[in-house]
């Protein structure tokens, strides 16, 4: 089996199965856990407004933390927007996403693409640089971390081995250089799997997390 | 290894009340193998795990923003004091015993067992650099409630016999005599007696039947009695039939801070029976944070059945007795600053009530930079205060209050909790600090009016 085959084959087979696993399994080890009954008087009892106003209000940092987390957040957007338009707004992705599900869309213009796959390179190397340099993010830092990162990078960094190549719209059966865009593949097949059993899974804990929090916050009716 | 508890005196002349400075420190109590301990803490830490925590525990990101939130990194700039990292080796067990993947991590040996002696060094991180204020929960991107997790970590603790010393001995104390200050029911009955007579104020104390239940604060027994004064001087006025009651008057709860909760259960339970036994409508707390925690949120929980009457925060009942009429007030031409309890206002949701109260009086609030739910801790809360080893971490921590109450310009300075406002006490005494810290309560009780 040639490789390319591989991944377009069981290799997506396997890391979709991964990722589906992965999630179900990491959501579950959450949702088994036992709740305990609460008796306290509540000052509202709008919790999942609570909850859904603390996913929506976290996705920017309050005013009196912002001189501090500022240039973080900001940086942290870049490179998830960038991310975002890259797979969503490539017109080779979303012939790729077409082949799986038939769902398709317009292609982002050129320059948006390229100041994405800018944002992109530039917002993760800036976190990479803080991770490495401060003495918080050093402490912290885990081999989750590091492994995520890279793991995020490498399609990034094969894609643009693929772009290098002459582009051929589309999704095509056979590709004229096969081999790099297997690795590309690859590399991103590895990204899903990986996701649900890192700190990737952030992607869909952060709405769990956050509306935990934002319920009990409003069962107390105190901000947050 | 634990002293005997009588080796464990008072010191009430202090700024601030705790025990003398153990000249031995015991933070390490019972004589118990560390496989049993960690046994311990392994069973309290799992009983803990509902749902939320889980959620909390595999959701960080390890984006260090917890940090620059934090009173104590913030003066100090030393990373451990990161909140997140105060909970590592709870992560490490959680990932390790109890997470989705802890069949992986134990099988491939990707996480070590936590052992007794990183409990042991992580003690400082869960209860001296860690006053539970939850400034931290408000700026973590994933939402995660770390302050709540250190109460959770905290339960371990106290499970493997890591607590510090003066903690525990207050703690302690507080479950054996009813009071961690030494503010037993014959000396409650003493002080009222006496406060009664020399400032001529009626103060009932076990009456069969009240309308209202109040509450004290050791720290106000047996520092700053003028607190009971003020709160039988608005109580009389209110209109309410009220009462003291020597089964159950002490609101704090270091049964709650030292993570112990059979003692936080018994603390609390002997405020609900007191309130239960003279049918009243509204438990009134004291001026203290925890306490409103311990009863407003965490009470009913521990009776495990809803409340049969109200808990009140004092600045709560003022404020609802300004707004029904209830209470009548002299207006007071000054500038204040107000510091808000963290238990009371970020975490206890209770934040415009004392502005309700100063806008009554027409004083005109001048918030410091970070106020209500931003506010930034005094550093004494959680327990901290009564640690002598923390001194000068809260100290530095403290610089930051001087700094932002002092940029307000304003001439008087208000809060509402008792332990708070000893930590000012000990401040003001240790960087020689001009401002003195007041009470709410008992500004509101110099201007009552018919």
């Amino acid at each position: 089996m040639e490789l390319l085959e591989f991944a377009r084959g069981p290799g997506l087979a396997i890391a979709l199965a991964l990722f589906a696993i992965g999630t179900v399994w990491r959501l579950a080890g959450i949702f088994r856990r036992p709740v305990k009954p609460d008796y306290s008087e509540p000052r509202s009892t709008a919790l999942a407004a609570g909850a859904l106003r603390a996913i929506v209000t976290r996705m920017w940092h309050p005013r009196n933390f912002r001189s501090r987390t500022l240039v973080g957040t900001l940086n942290a957007y870049g490179y998830h927007v960038g991310l975002a338009i890259v797979f969503f707004g490539f017109a080779p992705h979303i012939a790729f996403v077409e082949r799986l599900t038939g769902l398709a869309w317009p292609a982002a213009p050129a320059w948006l693409f390229a100041v994405a796959v800018a944002l992109t390179f530039i917002g993760l190397f800036y976190a990479l640089m803080v991770r490495l340099t401060s003495p918080v993010l050093r402490l912290l830092s885990n081999f989750d971390d590091w492994a995520s990162w890279a793991i995020t990078i490498a399609p990034m960094v094969t894609g643009m081995a693929v772009i290098m190549l002459p582009i051929e719209q589309g999704y095509p059966a056979s590709p004229a250089s096969p081999v790099p865009v297997a690795i590309h593949l690859l590399s991103f097949e590895l990204l899903i799997a990986w996701l649900p059993f890192s700190k990737l899974a952030h992607a869909f804990l952060v709405f769990v997390s956050r509306g935990y929090t934002g319920a009990a916050f409003a069962r107390k009716g105190a901000d947050l | 290894m634990s002293a005997p508890a009588n080796d464990h005196p008072l010191d009430l002349e202090s700024p601030r009340f705790s025990i003398e400075k153990p000249a031995a420190r015991y933070d390490k109590q019972g004589e118990r193998p560390d496989a049993e301990r960690l046994v311990a803490a392994q069973r309290a830490f799992g009983r803990d795990f509902g749902r939320a925590a889980a959620a909390y525990m595999e959701s960080c990101i390890h984006c260090g923003n917890c940090a620059e939130a934090c009173h104590f990194y913030l003066t100090t700039g030393d990373p451990k004091y990161t909140p997140i990292w105060k909970l590592e080796p709870f992560k490490q067990a959680y990932k390790r015993e109890a997470g989705p993947f802890a069949w992986v991590y134990r099988a491939l040996g990707l996480k070590r067992a936590v052992t007794v002696e990183q409990l042991e060094a992580w003690q400082e991180l869960v209860y001296d650099s860690c006053t539970m204020c939850g400034r931290c929960t408000q700026i973590c991107p994933m939402g995660i409630d770390i302050a709540g997790l250190v109460g959770l970590a905290r339960h371990a603790m106290f499970e493997a016999g890591l607590v510090p010393h003066e903690l525990w001995a207050v703690a302690e104390r507080a479950e054996r005599e009813g009071s961690p200050l030494g503010a037993t029911p014959k000396v409650l009955s003493e002080r009222l007696e006496w406060l009664a007579d020399d400032y001529e104020v009626e103060i009932p104390v076990d009456q069969p039947e009240a309308e209202v239940l109040a509450t004290f604060s050791s720290i106000e027994i047996m520092k700053y009695p003028e607190s009971l004064v003020a709160t039988a001087k608005v109580l009389n006025r209110s209109g309410y039939t009220w009462t003291v009651s020597t089964r159950g008057y002490e609101a704090t709860n270091f049964g709650m801070l030292s993570g112990n909760v059979a003692w936080q259960r018994s603390m609390s339970l002997k405020l609900i029976e007191a309130a239960i036994a003279c049918k009243a409508k509204i438990l009134v707390l004291p001026e203290c944070g925890h306490a409103y925690s311990a009863l407003r949120w965490q009470g009913a929980n521990m009776l495990g059945r809803p409340l049969p009457f109200r808990v009140l925060h004092i600045s709560e009942f003022l404020a609802e007795s300004l707004r029904s009429g209830r209470l009548k007030v002299r207006p007071l031409a000054m500038a204040a600053a107000f510091h808000d309890p963290c238990q009371i206002s970020r975490r206890g949701g209770a934040t415009s009530a004392p502005r309700e109260v100063l806008a009554a009086l027409g004083v005109e609030l001048r918030e410091t930079k970070d106020a209500g739910a931003r506010n930034f801790c005094c550093g004494g809360g959680g327990g901290v205060v009564t640690i002598h080893r923390a001194d000068p971490l809260r100290h530095k921590a403290f610089e930051i209050k001087m700094a932002q109450l002092d940029a307000t310009g304003a001439e008087l300075a208000l809060t509402s909790c008792a332990n708070c406002r000893q930590t000012f006490d000990d401040g003001r005494a240790h960087f020689g600090w001009r401002r003195e810290m007041g009470s709410l309560l008992e500004l509101v009780a110099g201007q009552l009016a018919d």
